[in-house]
């Protein structure tokens, strides 16, 4: 179990685990923003939005996460743009979460009543003000707990892109392996990383849910 | 802004040949309606007779099938700024009162005074706090609204329509969802508005308001309006065998 202190298998890793949460914590961030938008596309009142809405989720919720890796690292430079690899596995594992987080938070804008939007829109509040300040705070507190799902997964899915060049925690164990390592030690080591970035989110969406909780 | 006295009462809704269906039901059916500056209008009528839909077609919750609708001589444009703009002149008061639930009561006032008519949030909480004052739930102000009872709650929201210096406002059953010893407070607060001369269009089956605060009644039935008349008139002397049935049941119990 000792390996990680050995021949300066400690950097490594830590390179590796750091790497790990920057392409989460960046996936994350654009998983979040582009499903607050997707979200507000599928329930806007102009057709080709929600029509556009509803072709990305099907599209990037029914492809496997590496197709996606695939299409990203090899397909985009075939269309003469080149991204690092780092950049390539946000755009992927990103688009492909924030799939999620729109299927999400749609469920959640159905549980807020109607009677909240008609409110905003009587005081001449538009469609995007009704939204942003009544809806969608109300929609996101609703589906804290299924949401907390979605953010679990993907520091656990961007295991993928040690697959597609990112110097990233999975990659970390295969190197170590090459070197001869254990594998069992070498995985119980990685694992552990894993489990302390899911715990944290984890914990971090109970404390969400744990606030004064507003009532109707 | 000098109001020409002399030309009478200024029409500040006007519907003319309204028809609304839902589905086969023709719930408004050629309604013509003039309500001037000041004026009180009581709307009552058994249950499914179009009142709250009526109602709701005055700030465009509820599309119309054709006729067509004025606000202050501008008519009631589609969907988008315009209309959010129209909408800001219309206060509506609902039946299960609607205060946003994630905001105390404080920022349900403010909300719409800073983001629609861009007032600075100071001004806009020095507004929310003297309205709350007037409508008797000051002491309330950073609570939400679960906190609440239902007569505190539908006081507040007529707080936060009136945040918005409304042309007219418009009270869909205000009282409905109420335990009866509260009906009484949010009443006399809306007695008070109207006898302030604020124009006034309210959904209701509270009698005891239509008599005292109505300039008018209108009753509907059908989808239509059945009978007009002042409240004197119409309580002690209905015309119609509708309102005479209506009254005789709701009155006598």
């Amino acid at each position: 179990m000792g390996i990680l202190f050995e021949d300066g298998n400690f950097g490594l890793f830590r390179d590796g685990f750091l790497r790990t949460v920057e392409l989460s914590a960046a996936s994350a961030v654009l998983a979040l923003l582009l499903g607050v938008l997707l979200a507000a596309f599928r329930v806007s009142p102009v057709p080709v939005l929600r029509t556009f809405a509803t072709v990305w989720i099907e599209i990037f919720r029914n492809t496997p996460l590496t197709l996606l890796f695939f299409a990203v690292t090899f397909g985009l430079p075939r269309v003469d743009v080149h991204l690092s690899a780092f950049v390539c596995a946000v755009l992927a594992l990103g688009c492909y979460t924030a799939s999620f987080v729109c299927e999400v938070l749609r469920s959640g804008i159905n549980t807020v009543p109607l009677g909240q939007a008609e409110a905003a829109r009587s005081l001449g509040m538009t469609f995007g003000q009704t939204l942003v300040q009544v809806v969608l705070p109300q929609a996101g507190r609703a589906v804290l707990g299924p949401m907390s799902s979605v953010f679990i997964a993907l520091p656990r899915n961007s295991a993928i892109a040690g697959a597609f060049n990112v110097a990233e925690l999975y990659s970390v164990q295969q190197t170590l392996s090459e070197r001869g390592y254990a594998i069992f030690a070498v995985f119980f080591w990685i694992a552990l990383a894993y489990l302390c970035v899911s715990a944290t989110v984890a914990l971090g969406f109970r404390r969400l849910e744990h606030r004064p909780a507003v009532a109707r | 802004m000098t109001e020409t006295a002399d030309s009478g009462p200024r029409a500040l809704v006007e519907l003319a040949g309204v028809n609304k269906h839902f589905g086969a039901l023709h719930v408004l059916q050629d309604i013509n309606l003039t309500i001037t500056q000041g004026e009180v209008v009581v709307v009552i009528g058994p249950s499914g007779s179009g009142k709250s839909t009526l109602c709701r077609t005055i700030n465009r919750l509820e599309t119309i099938d054709g006729g067509s609708i004025t606000i202050d001589g501008r008519p009631l444009p589609a969907e988008g700024r315009e209309l959010a703009r129209l909408r800001a002149e219309v206060g509506m008061v609902f039946q299960s009162f609607n205060l946003f639930a994630h905001k105390t009561v404080l920022e349900n006032v403010v909300l719409a005074q800073v983001k629609v008519r861009r007032t600075e949030p100071a001004v806009a909480e020095a507004k929310a706090r003297a309205l709350l004052e007037r409508v008797g739930v000051a002491a309330q102000a950073d609570k939400y609204p679960a906190q609440l009872s239902g007569g505190q709650q539908q006081r507040v929201a007529i707080a936060r329509a009136l945040a918005m210096d409304p042309k007219v406002l418009l009270f869909d059953e205000p009282t409905s969802a109420l335990d009866p010893e509260m009906i009484t407070e949010v009443l006399d607060v809306m007695r008070g508005l109207a006898a302030e001369g604020m124009t006034m269009v309210v959904v209701t089956h509270e009698m005891g308001f239509a008599r005292s605060a109505a300039n008018r009644v209108l009753f509907m039935a059908d989808g239509r309006i059945v009978e007009e008349n002042t409240p004197e008139a119409f309580f002690t002397n209905p015309r119609s065998d509708r309102a005479k049935d209506f009254l005789s049941k709701i009155l006598h119990h």
